[in-house]
């Protein structure tokens, strides 16, 4: 799908809850239909900064545009018809249907006569993400990754030209994980969207994304193709997280290291450790290690 | 076409739905009418059943009948001292429970009610300044000053609640607790008018405070008949936002609804319901809350249903308590209201599916 292409600008972006500052100056354009994953710590402004292109949250200082358009003089209803938002939960104080959950996704578009239109456009998303066969049942009936699947089924049944999902596969299974990231990144080639996701997974992201923004202390840290943002010194700075980053497939994998395990105990095999003065240890005495690495001693064992 | 074989059969499903939701409409109608036939043999007791319907039909067909005949007789006593309240029960029963489905769409929260936001305290309060110090707002006095201070008084707990949603968020249970804290304030102005009046205005105060279609006229009908139905039809024509609203604020927004000028809105609407009904018959409570549950339970929570079918299941609640109060022991209905609701209130919280409804 060509034509019309989308493109959001973020100039000097300024947020805080109260006294406490949480997004300090965020400078950030994103052009043309792709999926984008957004990454960083917990708590350090995500969400927030997802709420601030959504006019959940008015940021106190800058300026966010979409196609051009300043967020702030766009009605909530205009900007619904544009930007569409999967949260991270739902509130089910009143649960309806998952049909009916996923059928409020139409209230920007649907008028009164739309109705049946409008079913016909939440069961091919339902068949999209393979959850026809929920459609009867009650949302607060799901497991999380059902009720996952169904709340993003109403963000794409909005059919927007933005799609903010916050965390959209935590309760996702591997399998599904990857289904789902991997339909975002369709949809946002087949339809022209752009697709911004917030993750933990960093290489389900680094896999599918084609872009990254890496956020750290309120600030955008690193941006770019997931090869530029995902390096170990990176990763180090921002998570604190040691890592060997390996290209797998063309795209940067990241595995995760741990010092205070990695280092001390390596699996020679079944049941013999080497432990980290080379002395090869049984499986006991690795457990006991292991323990006090941990900083708990082991009951009934004394030194 | 065979793609599109599934999505018909789901689009099938969804009306089929419906017809069963329109079901328990039904019946709620039906109910209504029995409880009619039942109400009208008890005024008149030389009729039965069937030609009480009869005589009512003929009635609202025009038909006179020869003066002095049983008929006549019947259809007077029928047509002037049951009718009324009747049809006060009717209307109030589904206004009341209108605004509460409407309350607790708007609150996200399944205990609001008129009353548990301090609107009909609000009510009340200003109906009672009315009735025993004789202080109106307009110049005019009796029944028209009443109508005016409850609708005055209604606005009280709306205007706080405006007022402080718009120096600080206010979430559905902070609303809950404003009202709580606000309909006590009333509840004990209340009193205090109570204890300081004389023992005929007591008794009156008193019973209309309790709840009471006793005293409903003719001429009461239409402003309550008016007010209910532009009131509901206003109700109806926003079920979609209200369902939206059950998303929560933040998500309701991302979905194009102006939540803050929404809830205002409705709120205002709501309180003119409440006080057209409260200012005639008291301020009855419990339906505002069993009947939407009730529904509820029964079809589920799309405010689409839950609205109207809400409505003709409190209309029926209402009219069947007042004929047991009529009847029975010609108590207050706001008395059998409580009787009854409290624990049929109680019944439904036990049989509730798991899951349903955040109690705050
Ligand atoms: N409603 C709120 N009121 C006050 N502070 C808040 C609120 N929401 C978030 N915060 C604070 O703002 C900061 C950023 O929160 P945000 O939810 O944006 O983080 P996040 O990056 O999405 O984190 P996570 O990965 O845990 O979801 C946090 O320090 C959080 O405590
Ligand atoms: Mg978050």
């Amino acid at each position: 799908m060509s034509g019309s292409t989308i493109r959001i600008d973020i100039e000097g972006v300024e947020f805080g809850y109260s006294a406490n500052p949480v997004l300090k100056n965020i400078n950030l354009s994103v052009n043309g239909p792709q999926l984008l994953s957004i990454i960083g710590p917990n708590g350090v402004g995500k969400s927030t900064l997802i709420h601030c292109i959504n006019k959940i949250l008015s940021p106190t200082k800058g300026v966010v545009y979409i196609d051009g358009q300043d967020v702030a003089s766009t009605t909530l209803k205009e900007l619904a018809k544009k930007v569409g938002y999967v949260p991270y939960a739902s509130s089910d104080a009143f649960p309806l249907s998952v049909v009916d959950t996923v059928l409020m996704g139409r209230h920007p578009h649907s008028n009164w006569k739309s109705l049946d239109h409008d079913l016909d456009v939440v069961y091919e998303t339902l068949r999209l993400i393979n959850i026809e066969h929920l459609a009867m049942r009650s949302f607060d009936e799901l497991s999380a990754g059902q009720h996952q699947k169904v709340m993003l089924a109403r963000g794409l049944v909005q059919e927007p030209k933005v799609l903010l999902l916050d965390e959209p596969t935590s309760n996702l299974d591997i399998k599904h994980q990857m289904e789902v990231t991997r339909i975002m990144r369709d949809l946002s080639q087949e339809k022209g969207i752009l697709v911004i996701m917030i993750s933990h997974d960093l290489n389900i992201a680094a896999k599918y994304s084609d872009h990254m923004i890496m956020l750290y202390d309120g600030g955008v840290y690193a941006a770019g193709t997931p090869e530029e943002v995902l390096t170990a010194e990176n990763i180090k700075t921002v998570y604190g997280v040691e890592s060997d980053v390996i290209m797998s497939h063309g795209r940067p994998h990241i595995i995760m290291l741990d010092p205070l395990f990695d280092d001390n105990i390596k699996p020679l095999d079944d049941d013999v450790y080497v432990s980290s003065d080379n002395r090869v240890v049984d499986r006991m005495e690795r457990d006991t290690i292991v323990r006090n690495v941990l900083k708990e001693p082991a009951r009934g064992v004394t030194d | 076409m065979s793609e599109n074989l599934h999505s018909d059969s789901l689009v099938e499903r969804y009306h089929h739905l419906t017809m069963r939701k329109l079901l328990v409409l039904v019946v709620s109608v039906i109910g209504v009418i029995i409880v009619v036939g039942l109400f009208s043999v008890s005024a008149y007791d030389n009729i039965s059943l069937m030609e009480a319907y009869r005589i009512i039909w003929d009635h609202i067909m025009g038909v006179e009948y020869e003066p002095r005949t049983t008929e006549w007789w019947a259809d007077r006593f029928i047509w002037n001292t049951v009718m009324p309240r009747i049809v006060a029960a009717i209307v109030a029963g589904a206004s009341l429970a209108a605004a509460g489905a409407l309350m607790q769409a708007l609150m996200n929260n399944p205990l609001a009610d008129p009353y548990s936001t301090g609107i009909s305290s609000g009510a009340c309060f200003g109906a009672i300044v009315a009735l025993v110090l004789g202080l109106t707002i307009t110049s005019t006095s009796g029944q028209s000053g009443m109508i005016v201070n409850a609708f005055v008084g209604a606005m009280i707990p709306v205007g706080v609640v405006i007022l402080i949603s718009k120096r600080m968020p206010l979430s559905p249970a902070a609303l809950i607790l404003v009202g709580t804290a606000l309909s006590y304030f009333f509840s004990s102005m209340v009193t205090y008018l109570l204890v300081i009046t004389d023992a005929d205005t007591l008794q009156n105060a008193y019973i209309w405070q309790v709840g009471t279609l006793d005293t409903i006229v003719w001429s009461s009908i239409p402003m309550m008949v008016v007010v209910t139905a532009v009131g509901s039809a206003f109700v109806m024509l926003l079920t979609r936002q209200l369902n939206v609203l059950s998303l929560g604020d933040a998500n309701a927004k991302t979905l194009g609804l102006d939540v803050e000028k929404f809830r205002v809105v409705c709120l205002i609407v709501m309180a003119i319901m409440t006080a057209s009904i409260v200012c005639f018959t008291g301020t009855i409570g419990f339906l505002g809350l069993v009947a939407p549950h009730l529904v509820r339970i029964l079809v589920g929570s799309d405010n689409k249903f839950v609205v109207p079918i809400s409505m003709a299941v409190g209309s029926f609640i209402l009219v069947l308590a007042d004929y047991i109060a009529m009847t029975i022991s010609d108590v207050p209905v706001g008395v059998v209201m409580s009787i009854i609701g409290s624990p049929i209130f109680f019944l439904l919280i036990l049989w509730q599916k798991k899951g349903y409804g955040t109690v705050y």
